[in-house]
């Protein structure tokens, strides 16, 4: 019997080359659209300026992201309600403020406080009815449960709040018109500093939480292997109902946060929502570092793809992000019977 | 006589764990072939290589000399490789008589347009499925749980209809993956009949097993995996006797035994 | 395996039959008027249009156990195509005389269909590789993005092709020879007709190799495989499939309704889909006409529940009905009215 020399089958390559791919995509993409502009007429002041505007969406997304990864890591399932817990506090804090468009600090920061919490509590609830009582079911019934969640929570949003868009006073004037600091030839939004303090607030407060509190480092164990936590003592059970909480209550300072750049309206959620998703996916679902960037890229990559597209597309470049994402970055095991 | 399944310096690593190292090892048209050895040793990762569902590092895996490496999964079942499972993976929610019928899909070709006008063909291939699925069923003793489901059997008859399922798509080589697991004594005298009836019809068997006595009676040739590498290879007393085998896996001494 | 046939017979005779008694009028009162307000010819024509997609969103979930998201999009698809080619034909190029013969709609209509279905087969093949989540997830990105596509004009303000947000009006009704198939009561009996011959398709698909082979693949995709199964082939082909019955349904609601807006295709009613189909079971094809009818009635019925509750309502109350109803059947009634009991773990 003749015994062949030794070779490397192409057919595993397949899979060490899919990261780089598609990180040689995103450059690729961002290239193309850097020249498509450069067509359009636009000069580095213009591109400047999309890159702020696209960071401002982009620490949104980031917080966003960072809401799927914790209770991805924690419970393994993805929390479709997450947009409406972005949704619900910007709702919520106009409500709160009595729909009025100029409010005081103090009263904007107890309406903004009320309504985090409450948001919070929203998230606690989602995790009780929805996740507890089904224990064996499949991560998709789960998912698909949080699926009916935020249909109920937008539902909602459109009965009690209507279908018109809500304002909320920007944080720096207390009124509907922000002040605008120009720098060179790039105008900045006051709004877009306190969204950028509010995401590396949030993003240090987080990370202080899982590295330096007992109870972060329970939710670690927890998301690290649930069972060998319980055995030590963890409940588990409610390190997901935290999880859930903490996610709601980045997610509704989020929204709360973009609120008076971006008019409150009660399917805001649902885009919010699913660009959250694509920043939590580029971090694998697991990375919290990773979805940051990820969501600072997209937040990018869409400002830049919107200023050479018109206006109405914005969205889809999220999507086709999202799908090029699924497609190349395995995070499914690829033999499930192996 | 010339191998019917070859398997050649084949590698495979999973992330640091290196499953399998430069494993070769062939399969003569047939016999009937064992793979011993401990838990974790690779040898449902070898299998999963030879049914397409894994690509291996580097080596090859040829069927009658045709390379098998890069097929998908159902491509290679089609030129005549069937298998069973470790865990048995049965179709929730289908019968017994199901079962059979799914493992005869390679035989028919109605498709969607054959099943929207209920075509010729169509009427012609049920009819001769089933006729084939009951007979299947008949010579592997399931005739009377046809049309219970098949997941709520008790585990010993899960594992004759997924080898009815194995046995229906007509294999040249068929891969068990542990079948005796889980079985009592009787159970597993039932299955090496049955093993041995299946070699007689002209299959080739290459399986995978723990409990060893089983193996010694059963196989033709006995091959021993330990953490990846293939030890030994050989009829089942040499193997039985040879030090190295002995020493890694049966244990420090040999037991006294019974056939020779 | 049950017998079809005479549960089709049955089926029909009450189609027949309720189509019927809205034609005679007993006793001077239409359907409405006999069932009390509870079914109204509109939602039994909607019922019928919804039936058809969902019985191709049935094969897809319930017997290939491949999630969709964004189903609503194909329906959106061939309204549009439907809308487009009847009512702008000549901004298409299109001469008016081609567009006006009575048999142009039909024409327009399969070949939809047909495109629909070939355009999901080859898009199916890409995306049905992802798993479970991030199936539904790729279908949700690309129900949105259609969705945005029709309601951005495609891109192509100058030949205004969808409308934008207020879409396209004036779409003309279906005619066979000089006969309009029109008024309602007679669009009802065409709408069935399609509706029961899809049943049928849907029956025999089942009760077939392909069937088994898409059972099997939803059962243990790897174990269909080992026994020579194409599993990437036969899920790309029931996700076309699927996609061609929306658009055809998508088609008939058109010349139903006349006027077609893209809000009617976006997320919310992909998800109204998934809520029909599993209410009425998704394991049985019969759970399409069953869930549609419940869920439209149950709809119609909170409605008018809660105007008379809090007349100060600001607006739909679709979206938290079917949030309830999709927790409430996951939760407690995952086999749904028609499915069988064993059921339970389907695709959710």
């Amino acid at each position: 019997m003749e015994v062949r020399t030794t070779w490397a089958h192409p057919v595993i390559r397949r899979q060490k080359r899919a990261g780089l791919g598609l990180w040689t995509g995103l450059v690729v993409l961002l290239i193309a659209l850097i020249l498509l502009g450069r067509e359009h007429g636009f000069g580095p002041a213009d591109f400047a300026q999309f890159a702020v505007d696209g960071l401002q969406a982009g620490a949104i997304y980031a917080l966003v992201g960072l809401g799927f990864v914790v209770v991805y890591r924690v419970t393994g399932v993805i929390n479709f309600a997450q947009g409406g817990f972005v949704m619900l506090g910007p709702m919520l804090t106009v409500t709160f403020l009595g729909q009025r468009t100029t409010a005081e600090a103090l009263q904007l920061l107890l309406s903004i406080l009320r309504a985090v919490l409450l948001t919070g509590l929203v998230g606690l609830l989602t995790y009780g009815i929805a996740l507890r009582l089904r224990r064996t079911a499949l991560p998709l019934t789960r998912i698909m449960i949080t699926v009916g969640v935020y249909l109920i929570l937008q539902g909602a949003a459109l009965l009690i709040w209507g279908p018109r868009p809500q304002v909320l006073p920007a944080f720096t004037t207390l009124s509907m018109q922000d002040r605008l600091l120009v720098v060179g030839e790039v105008v900045v939004r006051a709004q877009t500093l306190w969204i950028w303090a509010c995401a590396v607030t949030l993003l240090g407060l987080l990370a202080a939480f899982f590295e330096f509190t007992l109870l972060g480092k329970a939710m670690r164990a927890c998301a690290i292997n649930r069972t060998a936590a319980r055995l030590v003592g963890i409940p588990a059970d409610a390190m997901a109902a935290l999880a859930f909480m903490l996610a709601a209550l980045l997610g509704a300072c989020a929204g709360i946060a973009v609120g008076p750049v971006t008019r409150p309206t009660f399917d805001m959620g649902l885009e919010i929502g699913l660009k959250g998703f694509v920043a939590a996916v580029m971090g694998g679902l697991v990375d919290i570092r990773g979805s940051v960037v990820g969501g600072l890229i997209l937040g990018v990559v869409e400002t830049l793809w919107a200023g050479v597209t018109r206006a109405g597309f914005r969205d889809v470049i999220a999507f086709l992000v999202l799908i090029l994402l699924l497609l190349f970055r395995p995070l499914v095991p690829l033999s499930e019977e192996a | 006589m010339r191998a019917l399944l070859e398997v050649v310096e084949v590698s495979r690593a999973f992330g640091g764990l290196q499953a399998l190292r430069g494993v070769s090892l062939s399969v003569r048209p047939g016999e009937i072939k064992a793979l011993i050895g401990p838990n974790g040793a690779g040898k449902t990762t070898l299998f999963n290589i030879v049914t397409g569902t894994l690509a291996p590092d580097t080596g090859d895996v040829r069927l009658d000399g045709r390379s098998l490496v890069g097929l998908p999964p159902f491509r290679i079942a089609e030129l005549g490789i069937a298998r069973t499972f470790q865990n048995v993976h049965l179709f929730g929610g289908m019968t017994v008589l199901e079962h059979a019928l799914v493992g005869l899909h390679r035989h028919l070709r109605s498709g969607l347009v054959d099943a929207a006008v209920r075509s010729r063909r169509m009427r012609q291939e049920e009819r001769w499925a089933r006729e084939r699925a009951w007979s299947l069923l008949e010579r592997f003793g399931l005739s009377t749980w046809a049309h219970a489901a098949a997941d709520r059997l008790p585990f010993g008859l899960q594992r004759v209809v997924e080898l009815v399922r194995a046995m229906a798509t007509e294999p040249r080589l068929v891969l068990l993956d542990e079948p005796a697991a889980g079985l009592n004594p009787t159970e597993k005298e039932r299955l090496a009949d049955l093993i041995r009836s299946i070699r007689d019809e002209g299959v080739t068997v290459l399986l995978v097993e723990h409990d060893v006595d089983f193996v010694m009676e059963l196989a033709d040739e006995v091959a021993v995996l330990v953490q990846g590498v293939l030890i030994a290879a050989g009829p089942p007393g040499r193997v039985r006797s040879d030090p190295r085998v002995i020493a890694a896996y049966l244990g420090e001494e040999p037991v006294a035994d019974h056939a020779s | 395996m049950e017998r079809p046939l005479p549960a089709l017979a049955v089926f029909t005779l009450l189609v027949l039959l309720a189509g019927g008694l809205e034609v005679v009028r007993p006793f001077g009162r239409s359907l409405a008027g006999l069932t009390g307000g509870l079914l109204t010819l509109d939602t039994l024509i909607r019922t019928g249009l919804l039936t058809i997609v969902l019985v191709g969103l049935n094969l897809l979930m319930g017997y290939a156990g491949q999630v969709s998201l964004g189903q609503a999009a194909f329906y959106g698809m061939g309204a549009f195509w439907s809308a487009i080619l009847t009512v702008r034909g000549p901004v298409l190029g299109l001469s008016p005389s081609l567009v006006q013969a009575w048999w142009w709609p039909w024409l327009v209509m399969l070949l939809g269909a047909a495109l629909v279905g070939t355009f999901a087969y080859g898009v199916g093949w890409v995306i049905l590789r992802l798993r479970g989540h991030y199936l539904a997830m790729a279908t949700l990105g690309l129900g949105i993005t259609v969705y945005i596509l029709l309601r951005e004009n495609l891109g192509l303000p100058h030949l205004n092709l969808t409308g934008g947000f207020d879409g396209v009006f004036g779409i003309p009704r279906l005619r066979l020879g000089p006969y309009p198939v029109w008024p309602a009561e007679r669009y009802y009996f065409l709408v069935w007709l399609v509706a029961l011959l899809v049943i049928a398709l849907g029956l025999r698909v089942v009760d077939s190799r392909v069937g088994r082979a898409l059972r099997a693949i939803h059962g243990a995709e790897g174990a269909a495989e080992s026994v020579g199964i194409p599993a990437a082939a036969y899920k790309a082909q029931i996700f076309g499939l699927s996609a061609a019955l929306a658009a055809l349904g998508g088609s008939l609601y058109a010349h139903f309704q006349a006027a077609v807006v893209p809000a009617t295709f976006g997320f919310v009613p992909s998800l109204e889909l998934v809520v029909m189909a599993s209410v009425g079971g998704l394991r049985s094809i019969w759970g399409a006409p069953v869930g549609a009818l419940t869920v439209l009635v149950l709809g119609d019925f909170v409605r008018t529940w809660m105007r008379g509750l809090l007349p100060t309502m600001a607006g739909e109350v679709e979206g938290i009905l079917f949030g309830f109803l999709l927790i409430l059947v996951l939760l407690f009634w995952p086999s749904g009215i028609a499915g069988r009991r064993r059921a339970a773990e389907v695709v959710l």
